[in-house]
């Protein structure tokens, strides 16, 4: 029934943001064209498209991200059970989350983390 | 079961014995159980009512509150012309937004320019279903609780970046690149933090957390691992919610507007609000957490003081709590600086990882010693 509810909700935002903005559509007034179209750049000129190669360093930190948020969803059902399984459950994840925390620190030494 | 049982819900359940919760979608399930069509929609409709209203209402109400309490930060009144001390400005705000010019650049992405808001408003929407409001109050409560959260802030990522990127817009490119290694880096933290919280309460379910801490509240029985683990995901949420000093995303004295500068009227809005109710959803969740959600707050075996304190509604307990969250979050903007993006990341990847995985060590030690309370 939880998964039904989320289900409904999504279908709810949906239909709460469309027919919102079908009002709006209907109240508002429309008068698109010329310069009102084009990108908002403080009033310069737009020179060429935005869609261009931005920095290299969101993509590094998006791989690094990537590899500690695995870690997490492996992390999350450890710290359920860690009670019941104790010391072993330590040990493991401990070795585990050190090979991560190694791979940050080389990352770290090759300076990944610096900001360019 | 007629209406009669229908309006004796305890919705303000003052027993301090009846804590077990029953959410509204067991509730319906329950009713489908017994045969009970009618009820079952009734209680289907309760769930969307609750999710709507509270949308809805604590829009209003928070974007009251935020420009009152900044105006008074700043020794200014704030909105005072609409109604008594400007309280119909938040009714005024969105018939304005209602009437503006939805305005398209013509370079767009057009199909993803219109679908970011409603990503952006279902995050928020399934954020607000899965909050713990009183023992009667929560629309669902599924037994992956905190990882559920997490999924659905990262729905939220993905409504920035793509308002960002399909504005084709320099200042939003820059916005939503932005918000992208921001929310991602920092989602590392908050995860950090409520994972302590998961190893000394040993349930991911929201419900199970809260009565973990009948005993006591997490900031104070796990003590300095739990006060640490508060501080990160504190700051952590506070970078995912886009808010003063994190504010790069949209930094206005740089970037406009950032992700949402060509945004405008109700699609502007709803980015607004989503904003706003996720304040709510992040405090409500500080509070689920280290404070307890519904629960009174108790001393040790001190039975007047307690009897007393239970008198008070779970409800009312959970409103005072995260009611002072929000403020302390709106109290920062307006003591922070904003951030420089090469501070902001050096903050999240060079401090408060690796005190956060310092942070899980120690804890799964004071559990396996039993040192905490």
């Amino acid at each position: 029934m939880d998964y039904f509810v989320v289900l409904l909700l999504f279908g709810l935002a949906i239909g709460l943001v469309s027919s919102a903005l079908w009002i709006s559509f209907l109240l508002a007034p429309r008068n698109p064209g010329g310069i009102k179209n084009e990108p908002y750049e403080c009033g310069e000129q737009t020179i060429g498209s935005s869609w261009v190669h931005f920095n290299v360093g969101y993509y590094l930190f998006a791989l690094i991200f990537l590899i500690f948020d695995v870690e997490a969803a492996f992390l999350f059902p450890w710290a359920v059970v860690f009670r019941e399984v104790g010391f072993v459950a330590f040990i493991e994840a401990g070795l585990f989350i050190l090979v991560l925390l190694t791979g940050l620190a080389y990352a770290w030494k090759k300076g990944v983390l610096e900001w360019v | 079961m007629n209406i009669l049982d229908l309006l004796s819900i305890p919705i303000l359940n003052i027993s301090s014995s009846g804590w077990e919760t029953i959410t509204i979608a067991q509730r319906a399930a329950d009713a489908l159980s017994g045969n009970s069509i009618e009820l079952t929609i009734f209680f289907l409709i309760l769930c969307i009512l609750i999710t709507v209203s509270m949308l809805a209402g604590l829009g209003m109400v928070l974007i009251y509150a935020e420009r009152k309490i900044a105006g008074h930060f700043q020794c200014r009144l704030g909105p005072m012309r609409v109604g008594w001390h400007g309280t119909l400005q938040a009714f005024a705000d969105v018939l304005k937004l209602l009437l503006k010019e939805d305005l398209v650049p013509a370079r767009a992405d057009k199909l993803l320019h219109l679908g970011a808001p409603f990503l952006s408003i279902l995050a928020t929407v399934l954020g607000l279903a899965i909050i713990p409001m009183s023992p009667s109050i929560q629309v669902i409560d599924v037994n992956i609780g905190v990882v559920y959260v997490t999924a659905i802030t990262g729905l939220g990522v993905l409504g920035a970046l793509i308002a960002g990127w399909s504005s084709n817009n320099k200042w939003s490119l820059l916005g939503a690149m932005r918000a992208g290694a921001q929310l991602i880096s920092y989602e590392l933290s908050a995860t950090l933090g409520i994972l302590v919280i998961v190893l000394f309460a040993g349930s991911l379910q929201l419900s199970e957390i809260i009565q973990s801490q009948a005993e006591g509240w997490w900031i104070w029985r796990a003590h300095i691992v739990g006060i640490i683990a508060f501080f990160i995901f504190l700051i952590a949420s506070t970078a995912e919610l886009n808010r003063t000093p994190f504010d790069l995303p949209e930094g206005e004295s740089e970037l406009t507007g950032g992700f949402h500068t060509e945004y405008s009227g109700l699609r502007f809005a709803f980015f607004f609000l989503s904003e706003f109710v996720n304040m709510f959803v992040a405090s409500a969740l500080v509070v689920t957490l280290f404070f307890g959600g519904w629960m009174p707050f108790h001393i040790g075996n001190w039975e007047a003081f307690n009897s007393i304190m239970d008198l008070i509604p779970p409800a009312i307990w959970f409103a005072g709590k995260s009611a002072f969250f929000i403020f302390l979050l709106m109290w920062f903007r307006w003591t922070f600086p904003r951030m420089r993006i090469d501070q902001l990341m050096r903050l999240e990847w060079k401090i408060l990882l690796p005190i956060g995985f310092a942070n899980i060590f120690l804890a799964s030690l004071v559990i396996l010693t039993k040192f905490h309370f």
